[in-house]
């Protein structure tokens, strides 16, 4: 493929940044719930 | 407190007071138009060529605006917060849009003085030449433009007044509302100095978007500005 | 069972999953499957990434500007439409990053240079910067009102702003010669491939958005409620002092 190298990079870095995103506001998420009521959570 | 009568008597009052504070400390005159001009030196020094100077001034003159209108706006806000006479205005019930049209008031006649004295050291250091036409046209710039910097400047200015790291906070907040106005003043001034063999006339429909902005703004800030500085 | 599950629920798990066999089949077909264009080559590859983060980046702050007005007109003046905001005014930054990133590598590929002065490019980049000073006003300080009524403020001013800044760009651009690259834009032709990558992409982005979105502002949720009680707490020790 041509220009393989930019193609690859544009969907790496979409890929990481993403991912480096959501697993940020999952660990977030839990290292909060860990010390919340379940008023405080009234999704589960 | 609620009549029109009134609310003038406050925006006078405030844009008075705002005045007063500024002639008996004499800031504008002895610090920023100072820090003003040096930067214009600065231009001249890093642009060195020949005939560019003549050719971006108009920019030059509009950024070093911009700059010089952020030590402005914060000092305008310092004054308020530092005794929290906001908040005591706000407690006694004045209205707010009243409030932001005074201290817009205070800040364009500081802007106007300040954006003159910049024209002038363009005309000076950079060897700008005008026609009495271009003057007017000039002129009119500035007043349009001064209008929206300063309705604009007085409402972002007041939501990072209360706050911690508000230096930093202002012109991230304030200058990408204010391309427009940088983008508008500069191709209007550009016609008004005939740089790059611009007409007068081809200025007129920029300070068209000027005014545009000016009228937006104030009628924003003067409904925005009471939400937005709430305690 | 609140301790372990964190932000997510059974319905989250799910939606996860889809999005993510959603993503895997369009790096498929985006990466392998899916012809060359006729006109762009190769680097279409990129369109299938770029288009649907820049979508999403939209719709994210179409999301911000929505709830912040919600937020200020309804009665009971909840925070959760505030929480919501800010919430899709983040994912919106991250995502206009992203397409600002990859549209400039297409860039670089397609004109030859990272960057034109086109009035959409440099309006995105104004987009950009005015939504990181909006979550930077979030970061203010003060109650969860001040900060709700602000940013709300704000967001509705940036819906002011960014026709305006779009506009003026446009006019500026007017004057100047046009960028000398041919308009990649005007005769991309999708076979059916093509076509299905670009809408996948733009379903499975959609997806994403919807499960960031719940993650963080259930995240937010619980940063406000830790806050509020350690103001509570530190309160009550006021209190207990001041009687002691």
């Amino acid at each position: 493929m041509k220009h393989a190298s930019f193609i690859f990079g544009s969907w790496g870095i979409t890929a990481v940044s993403v991912a480096a995103y959501a697993v940020w506001i999952i660990r977030r998420g839990r290292e909060l719930a860990k010390h919340a009521t379940s008023e405080e959570m009234p999704w589960t | 407190m609620s009549s029109a009568a009134s609310k003038r008597r406050v925006t006078i009052a405030v844009a008075r007071k705002d005045l007063t504070i500024e002639w008996n400390s004499r800031i504008l005159v002895n610090q920023v138009a100072p820090f003003a001009a040096i930067v214009m030196v600065l231009f001249a020094f890093a642009l060195d060529n020949d005939g560019i100077l003549q050719r971006v001034a108009p920019g030059l003159v509009w950024l070093a605006t911009l700059f010089s209108m952020l030590v402005v706006i914060q000092r305008s806000f310092t004054v308020e917060s530092a005794d929290g006479a906001l908040d005591a205005l706000r407690v006694a019930g004045i209205d707010m849009g009243a409030i932001f049209a005074g201290k817009a008031i205070a800040l364009m006649v500081q802007l106007f003085v300040l954006e003159l004295l910049l024209v002038a050291t363009a005309v000076v250091l950079y060897g700008v030449e005008m026609t009495l036409a271009g003057f007017c046209e000039a002129i009119v710039t500035l007043l349009v433009a001064t209008v929206g910097l300063g309705s604009v400047g007085t409402l972002y200015g007041g939501l990072a007044a209360g706050a911690r790291g508000r230096e930093t906070l202002l012109p991230l907040l304030l200058l990408p509302v204010v391309a427009p106005v940088l983008i508008g003043a500069t191709r209007a001034t550009e016609a008004a100095f005939g740089s790059g063999g611009t007409t007068v006339s081809e200025g007129w429909p920029w300070i068209g978007l000027l005014l545009v902005f000016a009228v937006l703004f104030c009628a924003v800030g003067t409904v925005a500005f009471g939400p937005l500085v709430d305690e | 069972m609140a301790g372990q599950s964190g932000t997510g629920t059974s319905a989250t798990r799910r939606l996860g999953i889809v999005v993510i066999l959603m993503l895997g089949v369009l790096a498929l077909c985006g990466l392998w499957f899916s012809a060359e264009d006729v006109v762009q080559g190769s680097t279409v590859r990129i369109m299938y990434i770029h288009v649907p983060s820049i979508w999403t980046a939209y719709i994210a702050f179409a999301m911000t500007a929505v709830c912040s007005g919600v937020y200020l007109s309804a009665k009971n003046r909840s925070l959760a439409w505030d929480r919501v905001a800010g919430a899709s005014g983040e994912i919106g930054v991250l995502f206009v990053a992203v397409s600002l990133v990859t549209g400039s590598m297409w860039g670089r590929l397609t004109w030859g240079t990272y960057w034109v002065w086109d009035a959409r490019l440099t309006s995105t980049a104004f987009l950009f910067i005015t939504y990181i000073g909006y979550l930077a006003v979030r970061q203010l300080g003060g109650t969860h009102r001040q900060r709700a009524r602000r940013s709300s403020v704000l967001a509705l001013l940036a819906i002011l702003e960014i026709p305006l800044v779009h506009f003026s760009v446009s006019l500026w651009r007017s004057l100047h010669q046009e960028a000398s690259v041919a308009n990649p834009n005007a005769k991309v032709e999708l076979d059916g491939l093509m076509l299905f990558s670009l809408f996948l992409g733009l379903i499975a982005f959609t997806l994403l958005f919807v499960w960031l979105l719940l993650h963080r502002q259930r995240a937010m949720m619980l940063e406000d409620a830790f806050s509020d009680r350690g103001l509570d707490v530190a309160i009550t020790a006021r209190r207990n002092e001041a009687g002691a």
